[in-house]
């Protein structure tokens, strides 16, 4: 079936542009008035959605004690090698019997697919929302269990940017 | 001329002069804070509240920079040519008026620098000879990037430099004198008086020629960033960029101001007598002129942030086969009617 395609025959107004020229420049004073998208970071943060792959965390049991049982599932996953595990004994008697003697994450080498917390079976090890964990020296962002524990007392309430944005507004 | 009517031209002067600088100053922060707000950011707020002295930081920086002079050019007009350009383009404003005459110590004191009787001619002169600044910087940085970009220039502003004159002599015609004094006071009184309402395809074809003059989007072809690295000025650093950059505003400054003389009415108030009024009508003047100004700038910004670039053909296409006749035609059309009423 032939379909007729109309050509557009433009109009005297069209020929003149000055109709159009009008229109744009509404366009641009309209996004003058808009609200600015910016966020204006050091001052106030960036919340990240649901599911944010950022920093790692270790995560712990209500009573304290730490649900890794250092089966190395995490690192046997990690496609860019970057969790290294000590397992020992341990020391507790609160039923696990392995626990990580030391746990080491190179966040430099990290690509924070989030494998490791997929291949876990104790939901031990979670990626948080923390985004801005630079440093300067590469010794500085190897993360050992004692900063990934901490991670987990900052992050546990899934709150930590809301939280820095509240004592921000009541400094100002 | 006795010693106070010196000092009183002093006085102007420096006024004018500091004036310049700051609307320049403020046209620097005004072109980065509304093109920010037009792309949905918030430009620099940093530097003093608002921002506000973002333009200082920028001109220490200016000052403290490295000044380059690159292997290879034509050194004395490698130096010259800056100035060939900023001088005149702070010495067109001294003949626009900018407020209705003050009454002290005895004597009417006109708020303009020099009233000059061929006030426009002087103005287009003046800009004309801006035009070598560039040319001359593009010739001599021995670059094809600048040498381009000063060509390109030349070209541009011969094609528009007429329609804008053109279209100025229809404004001429109207008043029938040169002076801008004369102009504005032309279109004193009621609102429709002022010569856009008069003489709407002059306005137009003015306008679009003073962004073509001033080498503003969308006829920004001399500085064309994408094509040409930045244009004339693509070999110059510190002071003598700032100087050309300063220069750039200074010209849409005083084009602005040429828009508010030659078709808003100058610093007229409409509906509203400023001699009668003494001190406030003077003052009431002043900031109308401001305002006025005030919006031209900010179309200049406004237009930049829709329009995008002409190619080179379509702007000379524009130039010679669209705003020439058609400013020619207004001519024809206007001293047709003014010798026909006259005739009567």
């Amino acid at each position: 079936m032939a379909t007729i395609i109309k050509s557009y025959e433009p109009t005297f107004w069209d020929k003149l542009y000055i109709p159009a020229l009008v229109k744009g420049l509404m366009v641009t004073l309209k996004h003058f008035f808009r609200k600015k998208v910016t966020i204006q970071y050091p001052d106030e943060y960036h919340i990240p959605p649901e599911g944010y792959r950022g920093l790692h965390r270790l995560n712990k049991f209500p009573e304290g004690g730490i649900k890794c049982v250092a089966c190395e599932m995490c690192s046997a996953a990690c496609p860019a090698d970057c969790i290294h595990i000590t397992p020992g004994p341990s020391p507790s008697a609160e039923g696990k019997e392995r626990y990580p003697v030391q746990f080491d994450i190179d966040l430099l080498r990290c690509i924070f697919c989030g494998f490791c917390e997929m291949a876990c079976p104790e939901e031990a090890i979670e990626l948080t929302e923390i985004y801005d964990f630079s440093d300067y020296t590469r010794e500085d962002l190897i993360i050992d269990k004692d900063g990934l524990l901490e991670v987990f007392e900052l992050t546990k309430d899934q709150k930590y940017y809301s939280r820095k944005n509240y004592t921000q507004e009541s400094k100002a | 001329m006795d010693f106070l009517s010196f000092i009183i031209i002093c006085v102007k002067v420096l006024l004018v002069f500091a004036g310049t600088l700051l609307a320049v100053l403020i046209m620097v922060y005004a072109e980065r804070r509304v093109s920010a707000f037009m792309q949905g950011r918030l430009g620099p707020n940093r530097v003093g509240p608002q921002g506000l002295l973002q333009p200082i930081a920028d001109g220490i920086k200016f000052l403290m920079k490295e000044d380059i002079i690159p292997d290879g050019v034509n050194k004395p007009i490698y130096l010259l040519a800056p100035v060939i350009m900023l001088i005149p383009a702070l010495m067109t404003f001294a003949v626009i008026p900018f407020g209705s005459t003050i009454t002290l110590f005895d004597r009417e004191i006109i708020l303009q620098i020099a009233d000059v009787n061929i006030g426009i001619l002087y103005i287009l002169a003046l800009t004309s000879i801006g035009v070598y600044g560039i040319v001359l910087a593009g010739w001599a940085s021995n670059s094809k990037y600048t040498l381009i970009g000063g060509l390109r220039s030349s070209a541009q502003l011969i094609s528009y430099e007429l329609a804008l004159g053109l279209s100025v002599v229809s404004i001429i015609l109207m008043s029938g004198s040169l002076r801008l004094n004369d102009i504005v006071a032309d279109q004193q009184g009621y609102l429709l008086s002022w010569y856009v309402f008069k003489q709407p395809l002059a306005f137009l074809i003015f306008l679009i020629a003073t962004y073509a003059e001033t080498n503003r989007l969308p006829f920004d072809l001399t500085e064309a960033e994408q094509e040409l690295v930045g244009g004339y000025h693509t070999e110059y650093s510190s002071m003598k960029f700032a100087m050309f950059f300063m220069s750039e505003y200074a010209n849409m400054i005083t084009a602005a101001a040429l828009t508010v003389t030659l078709f808003f009415g100058g610093w007229d108030v409409p509906l509203l007598d400023e001699k009668s009024l003494g001190m406030w009508g003077v003052i009431l003047s002043v900031l109308s002129f401001i305002l006025k100004m005030g919006f031209f700038l900010f179309l200049f910004i406004w237009v930049r942030w829709t329009l995008p670039r002409f190619r080179y053909d379509q702007l000379m296409k524009l130039g010679w086969k669209v705003l020439l006749p058609l400013s020619l035609i207004n001519i024809f059309i206007t001293a047709g009617y003014l010798t026909l009423t006259a005739l009567k």
